[in-house]
């Protein structure tokens, strides 16, 4: 019955797309009507990609053996470029996922965005990112990812720059695009060589060549390739050293934060590996890159998320520390619980968000959480949705963050006992950041100035699913078999290690109960353990002075350089040409005083040559002449 | 005893050199007023000295070249024609040069140059 999803799927990006185009050249100074039209076009994407998730559990669909629809688009001399759509429980996971919160954020965006000028223009970008990201989960090929992956860059660099009329939403604008850019030249350079190299960029053909390319040419081009690959998601999905964009894209509107920023667009990364897993799997010297790579951006930026103040930050580093969490597990070689936890984070984080962007509002635009407090009396509903998304993102069970999290340890400690260290120390930072959040803005005392109010249904009701679905996704993606669906053949784990579940869970509640003593009872004085530990303080609240490290770097490798090709310029390219023309007027002048006005010397001149040239004539014709016989 | 039949031949007997040598010394006596005297009236009988030394040159070389006929007579005809017009224009602009600068000093007419 859900056939027709299959056939139809190419509909799900382009709805939004055509959405984009009527709100962007038509409507856009309408905002009800735009807003009906976005929400309208991503109904209908949302309703097929839950039919096409039908369609894959009834037609037997696996990752080994996708459905694929695609057409020849162009041909550039042998390379022939064609465009389509591969679907398989990875798609399908990515497709829910990206319009089921796509649909709950423009939803709450009619509420946080209605007396905003530019409604019209936001829903048309939003339209544009979600068709975008669609796109991009579709792809059939490096190819056609890396045009939608620009595209999304793109849709992230309009709307963080939304508010164009700030100063720090268009420097943010700028920071994200240009550090994604680094990232995603090397994703080119990679798609290139592989172009190059393996001959083509087709998923599906790749995964059939590259056992031949191997037994032929060995590993060697192809780590590079890798390498070159993985520095895209480095990049877009904000792992260290390029994370630095994602905590200013928070200078968009909130319900961007939590649609791009949170739940599916930096995730692109996390999909692109998983997507090319059998490429990585090859490579064990790159998995353990990324498992490193990603364990160390998980424990450094929790590290940074204890310390900070605006909520909104709080949750950008979480973002980017549970993205390291997602690297960590493909980089184990478990693409099904990296799969898992994008899906339970892209719920609970959206609801984080949406929660923050609520509070935020109510608050008059103040986001340091230590100005808030006791919000709970105030906000009953969003108080209750952000509980829940805390617990979720602290592993509680039985909450989605508990069991993706579980998944994610285990295959860890699996490979390795230092990686499920790491993985363990920032689960127990990640809930008492949470926690922190949570005690100092919903539970404190109440301050007399609190301005807030609960919010409108349209930013209520969003909450309230969102928060239902952090609730149930874990249960239904460990007790239906999540790990038999989405598998690449990798080591699967398969159900609850209980020294995991149990440490895990052991950790999350002291870490909760240490933020509860902390932050409600005040047993210690958080100001008294900040100056205590003054260097591990001041080291995270700066951000580790990665920021400032960038600045030095900016100003030595491109200052420095440019001040020194500016003398070069100017001195010696600028200088030849100077001597030049100083050498031509000096030869002028000094020719000048020959040309002195008195006629009587210029006649000496001209008899002067006259007989320069007749003693010329006489000595060649006497030469001439001497040759020819001696007539002289 | 003077042997005045070879006097006289030398005298009476005038051939090309002669001719040519009169032509050159009137013409270096023409170039050295012209590059030595002040005077612009000076100057120009300095030029038609010259023009007439190219005028002895052309009829001599029509009288005692190898082929002879009337081409030589009548360049120097219309070179005297040109010489005329010449000091008719030379004059009357030394004539408004002096009411226009009250001087005919070439030396204080070195007004043309860059």
């Amino acid at each position: 019955m859900f056939d027709f999803a299959l056939q139809s799927a190419w509909l799900i990006p382009l709805l939004p797309a055509i959405a984009f185009a009527v709100i962007g050249l038509g409507t856009r100074q309408n905002k009800q009507l735009s807003a009906k039209i976005a929400i309208a076009a991503i109904s209908v994407s949302f309703v097929l990609a839950w039919s096409v998730l039908g369609a894959v559990l009834t037609n037997n669909i696996t990752v080994e053996a996708p459905f694929i629809a695609k057409t020849v688009w162009t041909t550039i001399g042998k390379i022939e470029l064609a465009m389509g759509m591969l679907i398989d429980p990875l798609t399908v996971v990515m497709l829910t996922v990206v319009t089921t919160v796509a649909l709950l954020v423009e939803i709450y965006s009619l509420g946080y965005m209605a007396h905003d000028p530019g409604m019209g223009r936001f829903y048309a970008y939003v339209s544009l990112f979600v068709a975008s990201m669609l796109g991009l989960v579709l792809a059939i090929s490096f190819f056609q990812m890396y045009v939608f992956w620009e595209l999304v860059g793109l849709c992230s660099y309009l709307l963080i720059g939304f508010y164009y009329y700030k100063v720090s939403a268009r420097e943010a604008a700028k920071k994200a695009f240009i550090t994604t850019r680094i990232g995603d030249f090397g994703l080119l350079l990679g798609i290139i060589m592989l172009q190059i190299y393996v001959g083509t960029t087709d998923f599906a053909e790749l995964q059939l060549q590259l056992p031949h390319y191997i037994d032929v040419s060995g590993t060697g081009m192809l780590t590079l390739i890798a390498f070159l690959l993985f520095i895209g998601p480095i990049g877009k999905s904000g792992q260290f050293p390029l994370h630095v964009w994602l905590p200013n894209a928070m200078e968009g509107p909130t319900p961007v934060s939590a649609l791009i920023h949170a739940a599916t667009m930096v995730v692109a990364g996390v999909y692109l590996i998983a997507r090319a897993f059998f490429l990585f799997n090859q490579i064990p010297i790159v998995l353990e890159f990324i498992a490193w790579l990603g364990a160390f951006t998980a424990i450094f930026a929790a590290s940074i998320a204890i310390t900070q103040r605006p909520m909104k930050r709080i949750l950008a580093y979480s973002t980017i520390s549970q993205l390291g969490y997602m690297m960590m597990a493909l980089g184990v070689g478990s693409v099904t619980a990296s799969m898992f936890h994008l899906m339970t984070h892209a719920f609970f984080k959206a609801l984080l968000f949406l929660g923050a962007g609520a509070v935020i509002e109510a608050m008059h635009e103040e986001a340091d959480i230590f100005k808030m407090g006791g919000l709970k009396e105030r906000m009953p509903v969003t108080c209750k949705a952000m509980t829940v998304g805390v617990l979720a993102i602290a592993g509680i069970p039985p909450l989605a963050g508990f069991f993706s999290k579980d998944e994610i340890l285990a295959a860890a400690l699996e490979h390795n006992f230092f990686l499920f260290l790491i993985g363990s120390i920032t689960a127990f930072m990640t809930s008492f950041y949470m926690a922190r959040l949570l005690f100092v803005a919903f539970y404190g005392e109440l301050k007399d100035d609190c301005p807030a109010e609960e919010t409108n249904d349209f930013m209520r009701y969003p909450l309230v699913i969102l928060a239902g679905l952090s609730v149930v996704s874990g249960i239904w993606g460990h007790f239906f078999g999540f790990g038999e669906w989405v598998r690449f053949g990798a080591p699967v784990h398969e159900g609850i290690n209980f020294f995991v579940a149990f440490s895990s869970v052991v950790l999350a509640a002291a870490a909760i109960w240490l933020a509860y003593a902390i932050y409600v009872e005040k047993r210690w004085s958080a100001h008294g353990l900040a100056a205590r530990w003054g260097i591990f303080y001041n080291l995270s609240y700066n951000k580790y002075y990665v920021d400032e490290f960038y600045v030095i770097v900016r100003y030595y490798g491109c200052f420095v350089v440019a001040r020194i090709l500016y003398w070069i310029d100017l001195n010696i390219i600028d200088g030849a040409i100077n001597m030049l023309a100083k050498l031509t007027g000096a030869v002028g002048g000094t020719l000048n005083r020959a040309h002195c006005g008195s006629v009587q010397a210029y006649v000496i001149c001209f008899y002067g040559g006259a007989i320069l040239v007749m003693g010329y004539a006489l000595i060649y014709a006497y030469k001439v002449l001497s040759m020819a016989g001696g007539a002289f | 005893m003077i042997d005045l039949q070879k006097a006289f031949e030398l005298v009476v007997n005038i051939g090309l050199p002669h001719c040519l040598l009169l032509s050159a010394v009137l013409f270096s006596i023409g170039l050295f007023g012209l590059l030595t005297r002040r005077s612009i009236i000076a100057v120009l009988m300095c030029v038609e000295l010259m023009l007439n030394a190219v005028n002895i040159n052309l009829v001599a070389f029509n009288r005692f070249g190898s082929m002879p006929d009337h081409a030589g007579q009548l360049m120097a005809i219309f070179g005297i024609v040109v010489a005329a017009a010449e000091v008719a224009i030379g004059m009357a602009l030394a004539i408004k040069l002096y009411r226009e600068r009250n001087t005919i000093n070439v030396d204080e007419l070195d007004e043309l140059k860059g």
